[in-house]
Order: C-alpha cells, then sequence, then structure tokens
C-alpha cells in the first residue's frame, strides 16, 4: 500500500527527514510517536503533498504510484487522507458546500458521476448520523467557531465522507479531553477495515489505548529508531523519551 | 482608453485655439457646446431649471475636471477624460427588449426602466400593472411638460437639492441635465419587487467616443419602502465615458435598498455620483458591484438624519488594467445615527484598486455609531490597492471605528481544500467567492443578492485577463 524509503526532506534548507524507511500494508494500523520536533508533522505534510518542503532524496511509493510526483488534491483522490492536526477555519464556505466540491471533485477523478444535491446529501447524512455529529455543524462555515474536539470530529466526518485507503492521523489526539478523544478515538475505530490503511501521529500512548494498532515506530531526529508492536508505545508510557532526547542534545 | 489618434484631434486643436492653461483647454469644447446645445434642452425656459443649468456650468467651468491635485481625487486621474472630446451620445440603436440584461429571475413580469445612452426609452421599459403607488418618468418628459402620473413639480423641488455642485463632475451632469429618470414612492407604501433602472450603453462602436450625463432622482416620500437596483451595461468595448449622478430622497422612517451592477464596457469611462438624503430614523443601504469599464469612479455620499440608518457595501473585482475607485463620504449631521462600511475588492493583473471612505460628524451628531472595513484581496504581484480611511469628528458622545486590510489567498486554506481533492483553480475560486460573498451578504433582497451572486460567480469562471465581457449572459 505505502513504501516509504529513504526519504530525506529539508524546510527552508533544514534537513527535518534524515532516511525515513516505512512499510505500510492493506488495513494495517501503524503508529508514529516520537518526541516533540523528531519529524512527525513533517512526514505527514511530506505525505500529503504540501508545498515549503523539499524532498532531496528517497522515495514514496503508494499503490504502486510515485506519491511525489502527485499534486496534494491527485493524491487525495487517489485515496490518501491527512487529519490535520490544526484544521483551517474557513470563514464563507459551509462545512456541506466543502464537502459537497471535495466528493465530486473526487468521483470526476476516479470517472465516476458527480452527486446531485439529494444524493450528496443522502450519503453526508448517514455519516453525521453514524457519529452522532449535529446537522448543524453541516451548515456552520469550515472549522470557525468549532471547538478543539468539534474541529477533530469534523475532521472523521470528513474522513468517513471521502472514504480513503490511506489515512493519515496527524496528532489527532492534542487538545482533547478525554471525553472528546473517546468520541473521535470511537469515529476512527468505526472506519478500520481492510481495505484502509491507517497511520497515526502521536506525541501520547493515551490514543492507542483506544486505537490499537498493528505496529508502532518511534521517530527522531529524523529516521525511525525503533520498530515494534503495540508493547512498545507502553514501554514508552513507562520510560518517556529521555532516551532519544539525550543523544539529539 | 479613450485616446486614440481621431479622439485626441479636436482636443488638441482646441488646445492650440484656447491658448490657455491645460485645464481650462481641456474642457473648453464642452463649454463651448453648452451654448450650442442649451436651446434644444428639455425644459429650457424655465426659470429654476436655466438657472440650474447655468449655476453648474458656472461652477464646471471654474473647477474643471478634479484634478490629482484635489486630496480626494489623488489616486485617480481623469486625464484621459481631458484628452479627447467626448461628443454628446446620438442615438443609437438598443438591442430588441427580450434580450436586454436584467437580475429579474423572469423577465416577463420585470418592473425595468432602460435607458439607451442616457436617453429613457419607454418602448423598451415594462411596469408591472400591480404597482401601486409608484411612478415614474423619464427626466427629459417631465422637464418638457409630460410627467405622467409623477409629481409635477418633484423635479423642481428635488432636482440638485441632494447631489450639490461641489465637484466638476456634478456640475457638468448638472450643466448638461437632459435626461435620465424619475422616480417617486408614495408616502407608506411599501413594494417587495425591485425597480430595475437599466443603463445601456452602446458606446464603443461610434467613429469618435461620446460622453452622456444620466441623471436618476428617487424620492420615497416618509413611511415608504422600495428596492433599486441600478443596472449599468456597456455593449461596446471601444471607448465611450458615463459621468451620471444619482440623487436619493429618503423620506422619515422610509427605507431604501439600492443595489448598483457596473457591467461597463472594456475601453468606458464609468464616473457615477450617488448622493443621498436620509430623513430622521429612514434607512438607507447601498450595494455596488464594480466589474466593468478601463477606469471607474463611484463617490457615495449620503447624509443622515437623526436616527437614521445607513449600509454601504460593495465588491469590485478587478483584472487586466482596470482602475476601479470607490469614495464614500458619509455625513452624519444628527444625533443617533448608525452607518456600516463592507468593501471587498478582488485585483488580479495590474488593476489598481481605489477605497478611500470618509465619515464626518457634525457637532451635535452624539451617539453617532459608524463602522468601516475594507479588505481587498491582491492576486498578483502587480496588483495595487489604496486604502485611506478618514474620520472627521466634532462630536465627544461617538463610535467610530474603520480598518483595512489587503493580503493574498491563504496557503494554509489553499492546502485544506486541495488535500481533500479540490483542484487549485476550483480552491481559489471558492475561497475568493467566500471572500467577496460576506460583502454580498449585506444585500437584503434575496433576488438580487442571488443576481449579484451569480455575476460575481461568473467573474471569477471567466479564465483570463483582458478576456471580461461588457456584457454578459
Amino acid at each position: 500500500m505505502l513504501i516509504i524509503k529513504d526519504l530525506h526532506a529539508t524546510i527552508d534548507g533544514r534537513e527535518i527527514l534524515k532516511g525515513i524507511n516505512l512499510t505500510v500494508g492493506p488495513g494495517e494500523i501503524h503508529a508514529i510517536m516520537g518526541p516533540n520536533g523528531s519529524g512527525k508533522s513533517t512526514l505527514s505534510y511530506v505525505l500529503a503533498g504540501r508545498e515549503g518542503y523539499e524532498v532531496t532524496g528517497g522515495s514514496v511509493t503508494y499503490d504502486g504510484k510515485d506519491l511525489l510526483a502527485l499534486t496534494p488534491e491527485q493524491r487525495a483522490a487517489e485515496g490518501v487522507f491527512l487529519a490535520f492536526q490544526y484544521p483551517i477555519e474557513i470563514p464563507g464556505v459551509s462545512n456541506t458546500t466543502f464537502l459537497k466540491y471535495a466528493v465530486n471533485a473526487i468521483r470526476r477523478h476516479r470517472g465516476e458521476q458527480e452527486l446531485d444535491a439529494m444524493e450528496f446529501l443522502k450519503l453526508v447524512r448517514g455519516k453525521t448520523r453514524a457519529l452522532g455529529i449535529s446537522d448543524d455543524m453541516l451548515k456552520r462555515a469550515v472549522n470557525v467557531g468549532f471547538s478543539g474536539g468539534e474541529k477533530k470530529r469534523n475532521e472523521v466526518l470528513q474522513m468517513a465522507v471521502l472514504n480513503p485507503r490511506l489515512a493519515l492521523l496527524d496528532e489527532t489526539d492534542s487538545g482533547l479531553d478525554i471525553d472528546a478523544l473517546r468520541i473521535v478515538a470511537d469515529g476512527v475505530n468505526a472506519l478500520r477495515s481492510p481495505e484502509r490503511s491507517m497511520v497515526l501521529i502521536t506525541h501520547y500512548q493515551r490514543l492507542l489505548d483506544y486505537i490499537v494498532p498493528d505496529h508502532v515506530h518511534v521517530l527522531a531526529w529524523g529516521r525511525i529508531q525503533r520498530s515494534g508492536g503495540a508493547e512498545l508505545a507502553r514501554e514508552l508510557e513507562a520510560k518517556g523519551y529521555a532516551e532519544f532526547a539525550e543523544r539529539a542534545a | 482608453m479613450p485616446n486614440s489618434p481621431s479622439a485626441r484631434r479636436d482636443g488638441a486643436m482646441a488646445a492650440e485655439q484656447s491658448g490657455t492653461t491645460t485645464m481650462t483647454s481641456a474642457i473648453q469644447p464642452y463649454l463651448d457646446s453648452f451654448h450650442d446645445l442649451i436651446p434644444g434642452l428639455p425644459g429650457a425656459g424655465l426659470g429654476w431649471l436655466d438657472r440650474l443649468r447655468h449655476d453648474g456650468l458656472a461652477r464646471f467651468a471654474a473647477t474643471g475636471f478634479p484634478s490629482q491635485r484635489v486630496e480626494a481625487w489623488k489616486y485617480t486621474s481623469l486625464r484621459a477624460l481631458e484628452r479627447s472630446v467626448f461628443a454628446p451620445a446620438g442615438h443609437a440603436t438598443p438591442p430588441a427588449i427580450d434580450r436586454l440584461p436584467t437580475v429579474a429571475p423572469d423577465p416577463r413580469t420585470a418592473h425595468r426602466l432602460v435607458l439607451v445612452d442616457g436617453r429613457f426609452r419607454p418602448d423598451l421599459s415594462s411596469v408591472p400593472a400591480s404597482v401601486a403607488g409608484i411612478a415614474s418618468a423619464g427626466l427629459a418628459d417631465l422637464l418638457a411638460g409630460s410627467p405622467g402620473d409623477v409629481p409635477t413639480t418633484l423635479a423642481e423641488r428635488h432636482l440638485g437639492s441632494v447631489a450639490t455642485l461641489e465637484t466638476g463632475l456634478t456640475a457638468v451632469n448638472t450643466a448638461f441635465v437632459s435626461d435620465g429618470l424619475v422616480i417617486h414612492v408614495a408616502a407608506g407604501v411599501a413594494v417587495a419587487q425591485p425597480i430595475e433602472v437599466v443603463f445601456i450603453a452602446t458606446g464603443g462602436a461610434a467613429a469618435s467616443p461620446t460622453l452622456h450625463h444620466p441623471r436618476l432622482l428617487l424620492v420615497a416620500e416618509p413611511d415608504s419602502q422600495v428596492t433599486l437596483v441600478e443596472h449599468h451595461v456597456g455593449l461596446g468595448d471601444g471607448p465611450y465615458a458615463t459621468n451620471t449622478v444619482v440623487e436619493i430622497v429618503v423620506g422619515d422612517r422610509a427605507v431604501v435598498n439600492h443595489t448598483k451592477i457596473q457591467r461597463e464596457g472594456q475601453g468606458a469611462i464609468h464616473i457615477a455620483t450617488t448622493a443621498a438624503r436620509i430623513g430622521s430614523e429612514g434607512r438607507y443601504d447601498h450595494f455596488g458591484l464594480t466589474l466593468g469599464a478601463a477606469l471607474s469612479r463611484n463617490d457615495i455620499v449620503p447624509i443622515l438624519g437623526a436616527g437614521a440608518s445607513c449600509r454601504l457595501a460593495g465588491a469590485y473585482l478587478l483584472r487586466g488594467r482596470q482602475h476601479a475607485d470607490t469614495t464614500t463620504a458619509i455625513e452624519h449631521s444628527a444625533p443617533r445615527a448608525t452607518s456600516r462600511q463592507v468593501y471587498k475588492g478582488v485585483i488580479d493583473d495590474t488593476a489598481h484598486g481605489v477605497f478611500q471612505g470618509r465619515i464626518l460628524v457634525r457637532p451635535g451628531a452624539q451617539k453617532t455609531d459608524a463602522y468601516q472595513i475594507n479588505r481587498a484581496l491582491l492576486l498578483s504581484a502587480g496588483a495595487e490597492i489604496d486604502s485611506k480611511p478618514e474620520l472627521e469628528i466634532h462630536a465627544d458622545d461617538v463610535k467610530c471605528s474603520h480598518g483595512a486590510t489587503a493580503g493574498e489567498l491563504d496557503d494554509d486554506q489553499l492546502f485544506y481544500l486541495r488535500a481533500r481533492g479540490i483542484d487549485r483553480d476550483d480552491a481559489r475560486r471558492l475561497l475568493i467567492g467566500a471572500f467577496v460573498g460576506e460583502a454580498i451578504d449585506e444585500i437584503s433582497d434575496a433576488t438580487v443578492a442571488a443576481a449579484v451572486r451569480a455575476l460575481a460567480d461568473a467573474w471569477l469562471t471567466t479564465p483570463a485577463a483582458g478576456s471580461q465581457k461588457g456584457m454578459g449572459s
């Protein structure tokens, strides 16, 4: 599904990713953990195609395609979804309009018929009901005036509607209290499927209490330092990142 | 721009003959033509009208067209108007009645009054039978003694009472005032259906550039309510100029919603003064959509009575080498009046937007509440905006605030949309549309707002610079 080989990336000439290797199989859930400044968010942005990051070496193959050669919108249309750590507010554009544009852009890319207003509403209503999201949130401008929890639930709603095959969740747990975290995690768990791979990027182990990963990787100094199963996350929770922070000093 | 060699020739000759200063020579042909034209103008011989025209001419002779040395004209040059001599508009052939532009959802039931090159055309206009309490007449007909059901003395009482002769532009319009439209809304009458006044300019096709000075007078008597759409459309992209003066009298407790849509041709100069006098507890809302003309200037000048409210909003969407200047001057002349201004500009290529917003609070206008914002979105490195707020406050118990911003599209927002599969062009259009939409939301009439939104969307989907059309579908 996703094969990252020796990926190097810089921002403003500063190298952040220094040779990432990672393979994610279909339906697998991988967690990438690491201290602040280790390159976790950079990795998610590079995979989603954000401008400003320069890939200076390595390759990323997604579903047999060169992911790095695609524009952000092409990646999304191919089934890559990034849940943002800080979802962006877009005044003047309603959530409904935003989602409808997105759904139909992706359908066009796939050569499918665009949904009309009725079909679209039916699709979205089904998802909001399943996720326990009020219709009121659809009418409001994208993320404007949303609480932290609402923003993250809105990301999960978008993921549910767009039905990606590879979901990158960047610090989805940040800024959430325990109740909000549980709601968001339930939403993500509901979307687990053998056809959907997920990469959870997180600083804390607590998210992994709710979404149990198949594989855990520790990212520090721009490289994956250790990989293991779910037990690695618990070990980090007990010991902290001190081992990785010292070498950085 | 109207500076083709043929358009220049007459002006150059006039300059040699008069041998005086540039400014005087530039307006000399206009002054000369006045004396030829005046006996033939409608209503000539009416004492009050003769005086008004002569006052206008005298003022114009003294001031000429505004120059950039005048503070209020610092960003906008009318040299193009001085460089060539514009002839009065002739009798051009308008489009067929069923091809006329309109914002009405169904043209068959529209209340639509049409002027072609400044001349009222009853044959192209339609007034629904069900309308009661609203009367309209061509200004020329009214001045010539055929007022229809408009009160006979309406022009005498109100013409020139709101738009002062302060600038040379209002003065020259007044000097040559001949045709236009007068609308009267009787006291207590509330009309939901918008009245659309369509100004069609056929200019650009004729051999020499033309200039016309249409005049619109709307009198809304106390406790009346009316929605006016002023729709300017150019049929050709050659040079022509229009110098419109709109006078609006808002009676006590009356409500006037006014939307102006400017879609002149690419070669046009569009100059307009909109002056409104708002009676006590009255309301005047004005929205301006600027899409057309090479050079445009909108002066919006409301005077607020006690407890009156005024909401000015607008969107100027510019590309190519367009220059569009919106200058507002709100005068709080009595206590407890509120004003609100929300302007949005989208500027591409090397276009130039200007917004000047003046708020004057007269002594004694206590409890004034005035707000003003101008935001500009610059889509290219060559795009330019000059924004100048100006507060002049002579009362101590007032609330006045203003703001201006200029910036580019937000990269984070663009990436967010693209990360959801929306391609770059659509993402840009969504964001620009949302930006402009915040100003369009100020329009209270849903039908008019929808028409304005559709025109703004059409502008957004027009692919490249220089491809804008004077007349869309």
